[in-house]
């Protein structure tokens, strides 16, 4: 399907949609649209809003301002519906029913649902179709709420947290299987607050901040924007003259050692390399995501205030 | 992937998930024993004792006055702990959120979970019908006991509307609380376990304002056992009283739509 015309069709939208609870507002004035073929994350931190847009698209919630669409309807329509699934965050499966019984049962809201065998080998719950499903493990349930959400054998897929509370290992096989599915030609929203997550996986990454987008392009654009680096180094320039340089967004020194925080670590070092020949003991590390984030975010507020 | 298919949804396709999911409902209250065990232990162990061994006057006239009210006070439990209660605990646990977002028609949710309890209300009926013709000596024409199992296992209804407004305001542990707090005192103050002669007389008035004294009735009055004749206005009672916890349910309802 890539390179197809239709990886151009607009299948979801948020449309200048806002939605206030009370005095707090969730999402204010957001843009969306979600084309097929596509796997776009909504990447942000916790209370950006990005579990608020997934539930606006899903008609979980009612927009306060604006429209949601999902394939030209209403997001309450049941025929739209039919060709989406969704992984929500926090619900908590339980009961005494199987697993196959409850694959059974929610396959049966689908028109076209995927055959039993296949759900189980994607999900990664081979073997496991007998057992209770409140005997499943944590990460199984997680497993099963994923396999729920496939069944349909949706043209959409909503992933809220997907890989919240999975270990490295099941995140992994997580990871392969919304590869695939997307390799089956299927679009894919979802939401992480990690970079390294939307990295992994999305053609697209839309940034969320206090309910508007701050930020959106492919993952190596985003990742220039917030591309940022520590340089460590003993060197006989002052943290002053150091902030001085251009790409650089935060100087401190332990007194031995200046830590030096650049978006564009090259050209600095180049700078101060040509300032100070004898510069020593050079460590260059990668910021940490969350660095990376108030970065952006820091931004986003300056730009707002400017 | 089918973004091109020949199959459409027909009603055939809606009927089925209907009847599927009162199915899994049905079995995933059965197969919970915290549930079903008390649920239906009670009423049958209550009709044994107070109606069977301590009532058992040989003519039957105590056992199959008791039918209609440990019928009664066996019916209501499903409603308000199996289909209340549940709504509450499903709402809590994210799962009536996931029940939203698959083309589930909106109704058939609550459609299921009524017929779940209905279902089960008819189990304890037969339990109790059994126990009081094989050892209580019940002997009624086959449209009276045709008649008292349609009552009952109608009764649920009301008590379905009062489970769903207590349900839909309150966590899973409060309504399971609170639903406590409804059925045991109104089973007790509607003359389910003491018939209501031997209650003063202010407490017997007090009666008249509760829907399992009026289910009861409404029940009694099928096998010609009423206190009174007012059979209609049973009946009306406990349809306004279902209309209005219906409307009220329905406002909590919608509120916990939008998350």
């Amino acid at each position: 399907m890539p390179g197809n015309a239709d990886t151009l069709t607009t299948i979801a939208a948020l449309k200048s949609v806002s939605k206030r609870y009370g005095s707090v507002t969730a999402v204010d004035r957001l843009t969306l649209e979600i084309r097929r073929g596509e796997i776009l994350a909504l990447l942000g931190p916790n209370g950006a809003g990005k579990t608020t847009s997934v539930n606006l698209l899903l008609g979980l919630a009612g927009p306060t301002d604006g429209k949601a669409e999902l394939f030209g309807r209403a997001p309450r329509d049941v025929a739209a519906r039919r060709r989406i699934g969704a992984m929500l965050q926090g619900a908590q499966l339980g009961g005494h029913a199987r697993v196959h019984e409850m694959l059974a049962l929610y396959s049966g809201y689908y028109l076209d649902p995927l055959p039993r065998m296949e759900t189980l080998r994607i999900a990664g719950l081979e073997g496991l179709e007998n057992r209770p499903v409140v005997k499943l493990s944590g990460g199984q349930k997680q497993r099963l709420l994923f396999a729920l959400a496939i069944c349909g054998n949706p043209e959409l897929l909503f992933l809220d947290e997907p890989s919240a509370g999975l270990d490295v290992e099941s995140r992994r096989g997580l990871w392969a299987a919304i590869r695939r599915l997307k390799e089956q030609g299927r679009s894919i929203v979802l939401t992480t607050h990690y970079l390294e997550e939307a990295d992994a996986l999305a053609d697209r990454i839309v940034v969320i901040h206090c309910g508007r987008v701050i930020a959106q392009g492919t993952p190596a654009e985003i990742k220039n924007t917030v591309a940022q680096r520590h340089i460590r180094c003993v060197t006989g320039l002052s943290a002053v003259q150091v902030k001085m340089l251009p790409g650089v967004t935060a100087v401190n020194s332990d007194g031995e050692r200046l830590d030096i925080v650049a978006t564009r670590p090259e050209h600095v070092l180049f700078e101060m390399l040509r300032l100070d020949p004898a510069l020593q003991d050079l460590e260059v590390t990668g910021a940490k995501l969350e660095e990376a984030f108030l970065a952006l975010t820091d931004d986003n507020r300056e730009a707002q205030a400017a | 992937m089918n973004t091109v298919t020949a199959k459409h949804w027909s009603w055939q396709d809606t009927l089925g998930v209907y009847l599927r999911e009162a199915g899994f409902q049905f079995w995933e209250l059965v197969r919970m024993p915290g549930f079903s065990l008390p649920t239906l232990a009670f009423p049958t162990m209550f009709y044994l004792f107070f109606g069977l061994i301590f009532g058992h006057s040989g003519s039957g006239s105590i056992t199959t006055y008791m039918l209609g009210t440990y019928g009664t006070f066996g019916i209501m439990a499903p409603a308000l702990f199996g289909f209340g209660v549940s709504v509450a605990m499903e709402h809590e646990r994210g799962i009536l959120a996931l029940k939203r977002v698959v083309p589930l028609p909106p109704m058939a949710y609550l459609f299921a979970k009524v017929v779940m309890a209905m279902l089960f209300a008819l189990v304890i009926v037969i339990l109790l019908f059994v126990l009081g013709a094989v050892f209580g000596g019940v002997v009624l024409p086959r449209r009276e006991w045709l008649g008292l199992a349609a009552t009952l296992v109608l009764g649920t209804l009301p008590f379905c509307a009062l489970g769903l407004a207590v349900g839909v305001r309150t966590s899973g542990q409060a309504s399971a609380a609170i639903s406590n707090l409804i059925y045991l005192p109104m089973s007790f103050l509607s003359g389910l376990w003491v018939p209501l002669r031997f209650f003063p007389h202010w407490l017997q008035e007090l009666a008249t304002a509760l829907p399992a004294y009026h289910l009861a009735q409404l029940s009694l009055g099928i096998i010609h056992m009423s206190d009174n004749s007012s059979f209609q206005q049973h009946l009306v009672y406990l349809v306004v009283f279902t209309i209005v916890f219906l409307w009220i349910a329905q406002r909590g309802w919608r509120r916990i739509q939008d998350r």
